[in-house]
């Protein structure tokens, strides 16, 4: 290779790594301005309460402050609540949801494939669901409260039904839309029912799943704090409805925050999890996920 | 080869005998739909057949009837001698777009077919090894599927079919997706590893010149419902050689221009009714 031929390549080199230089930091500066217009949408809407508060524009009585909030949090966190402690009551009702997503989601998933595999079950079993699912299930933590009393079973059942059915239709048409070259195929290969089952269809059927698990999070967390409305003796749904008795607007809004941080540290865990279950999975079609709540 | 002789032959491993089959399928508002049409056919074991024929014409119907994925509506169909009453044992099937699972790693893949039957994992990883450096893909063992080209994954659906040591596979267009060159590579590779085990193949293409290039006998079957219109045997002598070349050979010319001959009317008539069809929607 001549001299020049090298020089010419060099200079081509330099030239792509110039370039690419140039668009790291026009990426780089864009994310400043988009963290920049995050942080100013925050700080109009909670100062402007603040100030809204301070001023009597917007009546603390009824709509709280921000710096109520962060006092009765406080307050909460070193003195407890009138039945036992703050945390204990994050406690309560984290176990609810997370026990109640569990049930539902095991439920949702056996019966979603029992269905989807089983043409008969699915047609005799079907409108009943269709007919269930229709009712304003919520309703149905009035029943679970009367038949389980106040304590942990009654949440947990109004999580899980709330979270059978999202979790249900999902996975039913997972195992519908299964591919079925990939069904025949593997019969061919010698595979029995079962290795189907197990090697094809709940794969394949996991991308819907999972689809699903967003909005079943959100949903066993409303299953656990609405069942607390309807008659409990700990959590943080009792935490609300106690505030709301008492017109303490920084308490309901309190605990709507320490519940939304549990939502999303959830869904954190939940994105987690889905990027374990589906790295086979090519990275454009990965991008787009489902937020719940 | 009496007749006699030929049904006698087609009873050991890998010889598949359809008898006067008819196939009717049922759709869901109740009209029935009839594929394929009093088919007699025989591949005898070790024999490549290929299945050419317009689109839409019960081709890939065959297949199924002979893996044993469907049972025909009248008719018998067996396979080394035996009526077909459930999946056929010792088939292997390619499909036009590969079974392969995007879930699993290419070697997870080739070693399904050892692990459905019962083979022990490490044992039927080390086989699903081999093959994959018979295919000339060592060192893909960890891809998926979706990082592989269309050509590898070809390789990979081909010996996740071969690892099963079949003594009869079936083709369903396997290589109609690929590229023109990917494909000429992959029907030399077919042969070279068809000429290594001999299991009978039964190969349905659309595509004239890949079938006399790869097989022993071509069947035309007719614009659907298919029958057999006719069958030509292809006396081209063995190892044949690069594909590509063997086009320009004199016999191969000849073979052709009789097989076009017989497969033109029914291309046409398929082309005339889809055509009638959809003038008629319009």
């Amino acid at each position: 290779m001549t001299a020049e031929a090298l020089a010419s390549l060099a200079e081509t080199a330099s030239d792509e790594a110039s370039l690419a230089a140039a668009a790291r930091a026009r990426i780089a500066r864009r994310k400043v301005w988009v963290i920049t217009g995050q942080m100013a949408i925050a700080l109009v809407i909670i100062g402007g309460w603040q100030i809204g508060t301070l001023t009597g524009l917007i009546d603390p009585f009824f709509f709280g402050s921000p710096w109520g909030i962060v006092v009765r949090l406080w307050d909460w966190a070193l003195n407890g609540t009138a039945y036992g402690s703050f945390w204990l009551q994050i406690w309560v009702t984290l176990k609810e949801s997370i026990l109640g997503f569990l049930v539902g989601v095991s439920t949702g998933v056996i019966f979603g494939v029992l269905l989807g595999e089983i043409p008969y079950l699915a047609e005799v079993i079907g409108p009943y669901i269709k007919i269930v699912n229709a009712l304003p299930r919520i309703v149905l933590g009035s029943i679970f409260v009367m038949w389980l009393g106040l304590g942990l079973p009654s949440k947990v059942m109004l999580a899980a039904v709330l979270v059978f059915f999202v979790v249900f239709f999902n996975a039913f048409q997972g195992v519908r839309s299964v591919d079925r070259n990939l069904t025949a195929n593997a019969r061919i290969l010698g595979a029995s029912r079962l290795q189907v089952v197990r090697h094809v269809v709940i794969p394949s059927a996991l991308t819907w799943i999972i689809a699903s698990l967003h909005v079943a999070l959100g949903f066993s967390i409303i299953g656990a704090i609405v069942g607390e409305f309807l008659g409990s003796q700990k959590g943080l749904g009792l935490v609300i409805a106690t505030a709301q008795n008492t017109f303490d607007a920084n308490g309901v809004f309190g605990a709507m925050l320490v519940i939304g941080l549990l939502a999303l540290s959830a869904e954190w865990l939940m994105a987690k999890l889905e990027k374990r279950l589906l790295a086979w999975q090519p990275a454009n079609t990965r991008d787009g996920t489902i937020q719940g709540l | 080869m009496t007749a006699t002789a030929m049904a006698a032959s087609s009873d050991a491993p890998g010889g598949v005998e359809l008898r006067g089959v008819t196939k009717r399928f049922v759709t869901p508002t109740g009209a029935a739909m009839t594929a394929i049409r009093d088919v007699t056919l025989t591949v005898r074991p070790g024999e490549f057949c290929a299945v050419v024929g317009p689109t839409g014409c019960g081709k890939s119907t065959t297949l199924t009837l002979a893996a044993g994925l469907e049972m025909p509506s009248a008719g018998t169909v067996r396979v080394n001698g035996q009526p077909v009453k459930g999946i056929t044992h010792g088939a292997s099937f390619v499909f036009q777009t590969d079974a392969l699972m995007p879930w699993k790693p290419v070697i997870d893949n080739v070693a399904l077919g050892p692990m459905f039957r019962g083979m022990a994992k490490a044992e039927a990883h080390a086989k699903a090894r081999d093959w994959l450096r018979t295919v000339g893909l060592a060192g893909f063992e960890n891809h998926y599927p979706h990082q592989l080209s269309g050509g590898m994954k070809k390789r990979v659906a081909l010996a996740a079919a071969l690892i099963n040591e079949p003594t009869m596979l079936l083709m369903d267009e396997p290589f109609s997706a690929l590229d023109v060159q990917t494909r000429a590579i992959m029907s030399n590779e077919l042969l070279t590893l068809w000429e290594k085990t001999r299991p009978s193949v039964i190969f349905v293409t659309h595509d004239l010149e890949e079938a006399i290039g790869l097989a022993d006998k071509v069947v035309v079957i007719t614009a659907g419902p298919g029958t057999v219109k006719a069958e030509f045997v292809i006396d081209l002598p063995r190892p044949r050689g690069a594909v590509q070349d063997i086009r320009f050979d004199r016999r191969f010319l000849e073979l052709y221009q009789q097989i076009w001959e017989a497969l033109r009317e029914e291309v046409d008539e398929a082309y005339a009714r889809t055509a009638r069809a959809a003038g008629g929607r319009a």
